[in-house]
């Protein structure tokens, strides 16, 4: 038995910041100090602030570490593990300035449920054992035994679980229309394809327990009569491949997957496709397609997947989160699930949380918490005393949302109620600095670029809407544009073949229905307000704060500063001014002054 | 007689073996293709026309679907990349963090797009998605070494630490 576990976050942010070498040289000194048999080390996955990172928590007494670096190792282990005394300076503070010792304590950890979340930085990924030590597989053994497929499927459907891939399709009910197709072949699929392009909850899950999803699925193929499965990751997690690659493994030899499993008769295989860098692929028909070895285009819908999906055969697809219920559900119970959330969405959701908030990072609440619990408690608000403008939701699919929808609570229906929706759960705060026509701009040119370019409203359509938007954002847009953009959207929507295309235009209609004045403001005062929008910036100098020292001059690529014949009152040499029709607007002269006389607007 | 291709460019002959046993392995597995694309750019780094050649024979499929797809996916690449790969994130959270302006300060840097290679073959630019590491953004990967809340003079030092490192 091990008196101490050290726990140290080795993905994402973390590894990043080099936390491996923390690992090493917790390992080197407890070996040195002849410790390694009392004192354990472990790798884990996420523990969600990773604002902070690298983190590293010790157990028994559950204290947090932040911005731990291989220097600060021997003071761990002197102080805390040796001497009992926490390090106080790397505690955790809270903004307000008080010392938090353990991550259950913070502000951050208070408003959150983990479920989905429940193993990540907890166990050791790698190791079979500490999955099985929290439950695991229990619910796959339960199910097995003890349940009838129809009852595996009536406590999902009665969980009232809701896919986290993007659209909350009733889980319970996709399982039960794949159940009744008939066929001796049918397939389990496991979306891990997270192509929201500012998010990383699935690959948390992937990277912190993996066996979860590999549990779930197993759960999912008995209850619809399957016997193969397959999870599609995004080539650029391969950390999450590997650990996943090496979960898969441990079930087998563990007689978890494969033949005859628990000895009931049932047989199934995982096998794990990677993605390679297509956003359409996270369509379900597409990612069906891409497994088949081809283009990853999407099939227009009926027939659906339940009836004719991966191979021609019935297929049910689920997303990462989503599997990560399922094992609770199942030894939990439906009833336990249900009372989590609200009315109509049930359970928690996992937010991938970024841009202009203090604690970046992950977090998981239960729905119905409201955003500015989300972003201004457990988030720590915006840094930099700035004010919040917007957050967005959905990623490219999705909307932003404005102030005055703060204290909404968030679930399926607020959040398409409002323009946005949930999506898969990126969620990215935006500030008094951020131009939201830019913005919009932003994610059309992400979907512009992966527009499969199977159909034409969604090809054409959207390269139409960029360029309107592009002539806004460079000040030569009219207002009669503004409507005919509005238009082409609703037509975009309505008429492409896909998702891709049918929520291309909706981070440019709620941009436009909430910061509209925004947009009038490019338009009609050929102004940026939040200074974004190159061709419509200009820098100037202030000549009375100027005192002509050059070195902006120096700087400036385009030779566009130079010296006027106005000194001002108390300087000796003349002010400077710049020439607008040489600026390139690099800024370089603006981060150049050291006296502030440089001016942008 | 099967006619026996020979790879220019820096294809070695243990590169052509090992992209034979693997695409043996991959014949008979159901939607094969993309993982010998994946495998096969593994091996050499990109896809040479004369190893998309190679799969779609050993594979039995079109030469023209072995480029449909090659094409379609982002992560393929025609074209060798750079001594130094550097991936800017453009994920949301990063941009939103001021990552555009960071590509553009790369692009003045390098002289490249993104999806370009410097005329030296030292570096190529790549934008990508999300890295995982929101809470650094804006962050650039180089060679999967992240550098993370850059400035535009931060990339640049960065970029001449690589600069000196070749001489
Ligand atoms: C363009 C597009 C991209 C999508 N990307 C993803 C994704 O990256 N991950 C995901 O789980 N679902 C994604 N979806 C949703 C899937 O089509 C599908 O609804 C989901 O994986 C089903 O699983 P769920 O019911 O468990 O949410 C995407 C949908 C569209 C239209
Ligand atoms: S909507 Fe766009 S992504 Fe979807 S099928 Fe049409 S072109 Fe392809
Ligand atoms: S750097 Fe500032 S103070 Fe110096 S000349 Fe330029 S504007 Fe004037
Ligand atoms: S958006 Fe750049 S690392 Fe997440």
């Amino acid at each position: 038995m091990y008196r101490t576990h050290i726990m140290v976050c080795g993905v994402a942010g973390c590894a990043s910041n080099k936390s491996f070498k923390i690992v090493e040289e917790l390992n080197k000194q407890l070996t040195e100090r002849g410790l390694n048999g009392e004192v354990k080390v472990i790798t884990t996955g996420c523990f969600g602030l990773c604002a902070k990172g690298p983190i590293v928590v010790i157990y028994p007494d559950g204290t947090l570490y932040h911005s731990v670096k291989a220097e600060d190792v021997t003071d761990i282990l002197e102080q805390h593990v040796l001497g009992g005394k926490p390090v106080e300076r790397l505690l955790y503070k809270e903004q307000n300035g008080t010392v938090v010792n353990s991550l259950k304590d913070t502000e951050f950890m208070k408003k959150q449920i983990h479920l989905a979340l429940r193993n990540c930085g907890v166990i050791d990924p790698e190791n079979i054992e500490e999955y099985i030590g929290r439950d695991g597989y229990q619910a796959l053994a339960k199910v097995l035994t003890q349940m009838t497929p129809q009852d595996v499927i009536d406590v999902v459907l009665a969980s009232g679980l809701r896919g986290r891939g993007g659209a909350g399709f009733p889980t319970g009910l996709k399982w039960k229309f794949a159940k009744a197709s008939e066929g001796p072949v049918k397939y389990v699929c496991c979306n891990a394809d997270e192509g929201d392009p500012g998010a990383f909850m699935d690959r948390s899950v992937l990277e912190g327990d993996p066996h979860v999803v590999i549990e779930a699925m197993a759960i999912a193929a008995y209850a619809i009569g399957s016997n193969q499965g397959y999870v599609y990751v995004r080539a650029e997690y391969p950390v999450a491949v590997q650990r996943l690659q090496l979960a898969i493994d441990q079930a087998k030899q563990y007689g978890l997957l494969g033949k005859n499993i628990f000895g009931t008769g049932f047989d199934f295989d995982l096998e794990i496709r990677l993605g390679a860098g297509a956003f359409v692929c996270g369509e379900e028909t597409a990612l069906m397609t891409s497994i088949e070895g081809k283009r990853g285009e999407p099939r227009p819908r009926p027939p659906f997947p339940a009836i004719k999906g991966l191979f021609a055969k019935p297929t049910i697809l689920n997303n990462v989160e989503t599997y990560a219920n399922i094992p609770q559900i199942i030894l939990k119970g439906a009833e336990w699930f249900s009372s989590i959330g609200t009315e109509k969405s049930k359970g928690t959701k996992v937010f991938a949380l970024g841009g202009k908030i203090t604690n970046t990072g992950l977090v998981e609440v239960p729905m119905g918490t409201t955003l500015r619990e989300v972003l201004f408690e457990i988030g720590g608000g915006i840094p930099n005393g700035k004010k919040f403008k917007a957050a967005q939701t959905g990623g490219p699919s999705g909307g932003c949302i404005p102030a005055q929808h703060l204290d909404i609570p968030i679930d399926y229906d607020n959040l398409i109620s409002i323009g946005s929706m949930m999506g898969s759960g990126g969620l990215i705060v935006m500030d008094e600095d951020n131009c939201m026509v830019d913005i919009a701009k932003f994610f059309l040119e992400f979907t512009v670029d992966e527009s499969c370019g199977k159909c034409t409203p969604c090809r054409i359509g959207n390269k139409r809407l960029l360029e309107l938007l592009t002539k806004v954002t460079e000040g030569t847009a009219t207002l009669e544009d503004l409507d005919k953009m509005e238009q082409l959207c609703y037509y975009i929507k309505a008429n492409s073949l896909c998702g891709l295309g049918q929520t291309a235009p909706n981070p440019v209609l709620s941009t436009l229905r909430y910061f509209k004045d925004e947009y009038i403001a490019h338009v009609v005062d050929k102004k940026c307000p939040a200074g974004v929008c190159k061709k419509l910036l200009k820098y100037s100098i202030d000549k009375e704060a100027c005192i002509g020292c050059g070195m902006c001059a120096k700087k400036c690529p385009a030779e566009a500063i130079s010296r006027t014949d106005y000194t001002a009152p108390g300087h000796k040499l003349a002010s400077m001014a710049i020439d607008n029709e040489k600026c390139v607007k690099c800024g370089a002269c603006m981060s150049t002054c050291k006296f502030g006389a440089v001016k942008k607007g | 007689m099967k006619q026996k291709i020979a790879i220019p460019f820096d294809g070695t002959p243990e590169q052509e073996k090992q992209l034979r046993a693997v695409l043996a392995e991959l014949k008979s597995v159901p939607g094969g293709l993309m993982p010998a694309l994946q495998k096969a750019q593994g091996i050499y780094g990109y896809l040479p026309k004369e190893v998309m050649i190679i799969i779609a024979e050993e594979m039995s499929v079109p030469l023209s679907e072995v480029y449909g797809v090659a094409t379609f996916y982002a992560q393929f690449s025609l074209t060798p990349k750079g001594k130094y790969q550097i991936g800017l994130c453009l994920g949301t959270a990063c941009y939103v963090k001021g990552s555009g302006e960071i590509y553009n300060e790369l692009v003045k840097l390098l002289g490249i797009e993104s999806g370009g290679v410097t005329p030296d073959k030292m570096f190529s630019l790549d934008a990508t998605r999300c890295l995982g590491c929101c809470g650094l953004a804006p962050v650039m990967s180089i060679n999967g070494e992240v550098y993370g809340n850059l400035t535009v003079k931060s990339v640049a030092d960065i970029i001449e630490k690589y600069r000196q490192l070749e001489g």
